[in-house]
């Protein structure tokens, strides 16, 4: 009996979560389709979430796109198949690195923000305050955030892709001496519109999630200082995870035969 | 005056689990009147404030503004009869990521009662009523003292000519000198306004101030309440302790026990 009790505890809670969760991203996505819209607010998390993200990101699939590059040399060279070097490149970029190491850097940079930004407005009255002022905190405060976020993340990886093929491409070029016409050729050859359509569809899912969780742990925060770290916490923990457990079950959908 | 209630409470119960917070409150405030809630740390102020905002939802009871029951309101009908309120509160939960300007126009702009571009020169002219300069307008809340924090709250409460103001705690954390300039103001205001004023405090200074009535809450209900001239000379040993500040008495700190 003893036993058993921590157990269903657990449990119950873990339901008693999923439910606030379930009932929190249907309330938001009702506030996105119906007017009033706060135009204003959207743009800034767009810049926000999409310009200042972009260095981050960058420098990210750069370095993903150098080291894949370096790396498959390393083991195609074995069997003489250095030429499938670009096709390795571009079709991890576009499909899996590309959504994937944008999705858990703007995690790390952007849920944790807004998990801390719109925790401290919940522990500082600051949205009662907006409640007071006749604003729909879903409204003024989760919306804009999630349309931001699910429109930014493809622009992000797009530009990403660009940037990380580009990197293979350096490392190819200037430290393996693969000829510059060819590598570009091959990629161009390997990269089929599929590919890059699956990993965009991939980041705007991510970026919802992303913003999602940031946007859910932040407006259920407790506790003043304490309560608002662990908020942040666990708005970046559960979009990583979420990331990798959406990036399976999309390329399942997408690529299974 | 008109003989209907500006707010009239009745039989208002609200717990969290086993806690009875509030126990059965009936209380009225009149239109033009200002009406201070007194009572010890923890009594249940703050909660009712927050039902008649519709922040927290009573268990039991009802709350009518003008005649019309408030409670269970759904979101539209209570987004129109939060355009009759304001609120100070206590932190003055200013937004942080908007200029003090905004701050104060925020809630004309969001019911579009005055264009983005003429907001500012809403702002200043409320600004001014509260006795801050127009260079104020431009500074965000964190480069502002506590005692501005709270001027610029009150600035903002006042934005949208309110029928009614709440006010929390609202000397809390000011200096003694502070505290009168506040109290002096919230005065002024609200007579300018002509807005009902609804107080919850326990600073006994500011609540001679600014109350017609004051009532005392204690054990989740409203023990007594009558003219704030005539407090003094209650003979309720529960209030004659409070207002006197006298550790013994028949109020009991959970500290003691």
């Amino acid at each position: 009996m003893n036993i058993l009790q921590p157990i269903g505890h657990y449990v119950l809670k873990f339901f008693k979560t999923v439910g606030a969760l379930v009932l929190f991203t249907f309330t938001a996505l009702s506030h996105c389709v119906r007017p009033p819209f706060y135009p204003r607010a959207i743009l800034r998390q767009m810049v926000e979430i999409g310009y200042f993200s972009l260095p981050v990101v960058g420098l990210t699939t750069l370095f993903a796109g150098m080291v894949l590059a370096l790396q498959s040399y390393t083991g195609f060279s074995r069997f003489s198949a250095e030429g499938a070097i670009a096709n390795v490149v571009v079709l991890s970029i576009t499909r899996e690195l590309g959504p994937v190491l944008a999705g858990l850097m703007v995690a790390g940079r952007i849920g944790a923000s807004m998990a801390a930004e719109i925790g401290t407005m919940r522990v500082t009255e600051q949205v009662d305050a907006l409640t007071t002022l006749s604003t729909n905190p879903y409204k003024y405060l989760i919306a804009p955030r999630l349309i931001a976020g699910t429109a930014m993340l493809p622009i992000l990886v797009f530009i990403g892709d660009i940037i990380g093929v580009l990197g293979g491409y350096i490392v190819a070029v200037y430290k393996l001496g693969f000829n510059a016409s060819n590598y570009l050729q091959s990629t161009w050859e390997f990269m089929s519109t599929a590919d890059v359509v699956s990993g965009l569809v991939k980041a705007g899912v991510f970026g919802f999630t992303i913003t999602l969780m940031g946007c859910y742990h932040g407006y259920n925060s407790k506790g003043g200082a304490q309560g608002v770290g662990q908020a942040t916490t666990n708005a970046v923990v559960s979009a990583s995870i979420l990331i990798l457990c959406f990036d399976y079950i999309l390329t399942e959908m997408f690529f299974a035969k | 005056m008109s003989d209907i209630p500006k707010i009239r409470i009745r039989d208002l119960h609200r717990a969290f689990g086993p806690k009875v917070v509030l126990d059965g409150i009936n209380l009225d405030v009149m239109p033009g009147e200002s009406v201070v809630i007194i009572g010890g740390s923890g009594t249940g102020k703050s909660v009712m404030l927050k039902c008649a905002l519709g922040l927290l939802s009573p268990d039991k009871g009802t709350i009518e503004v003008d005649g019309e029951n408030v409670v269970n309101m759904n979101a539209r009908e209570r987004e129109r009869i939060n355009h009759k309120f304001s609120m100070l509160f206590q932190s003055a939960a200013l937004f942080d990521s908007l200029p003090v300007w905004e701050n104060v126009a925020f809630g004309p702009i969001a019911d579009k009662s005055v264009t983005r571009h003429n907001a500012k020169d809403l702002a200043i002219e409320k600004l001014a009523q509260v006795g801050m300069p127009a260079d104020v307008a431009d500074l965000f809340p964190a480069e502002l003292s506590g005692g501005m924090q709270k001027r610029v709250g009150l600035a903002r409460a006042i934005a949208g000519d309110p029928d009614i103001i709440f006010f929390d705690e609202p000397t809390t954390g000011l200096d003694p000198i502070m505290a009168d300039v506040i109290n002096d103001l919230i005065v002024k205001v609200t007579k300018e306004v002509g807005a009902t004023a609804l107080s919850i405090t326990h600073d006994m200074a500011s609540a001679r101030k600014i109350a017609d009535r004051i009532a005392m809450l204690y054990q989740g209900k409203i023990i007594w309440q009558g003219p704030a001239a005539t407090i003094d000379d209650c003979d309720n040993p529960y209030v004659q302790q409070f207002i006197n500040g006298r550790a013994d008495g028949p109020i009991e700190m959970a500290v003691r026990k």
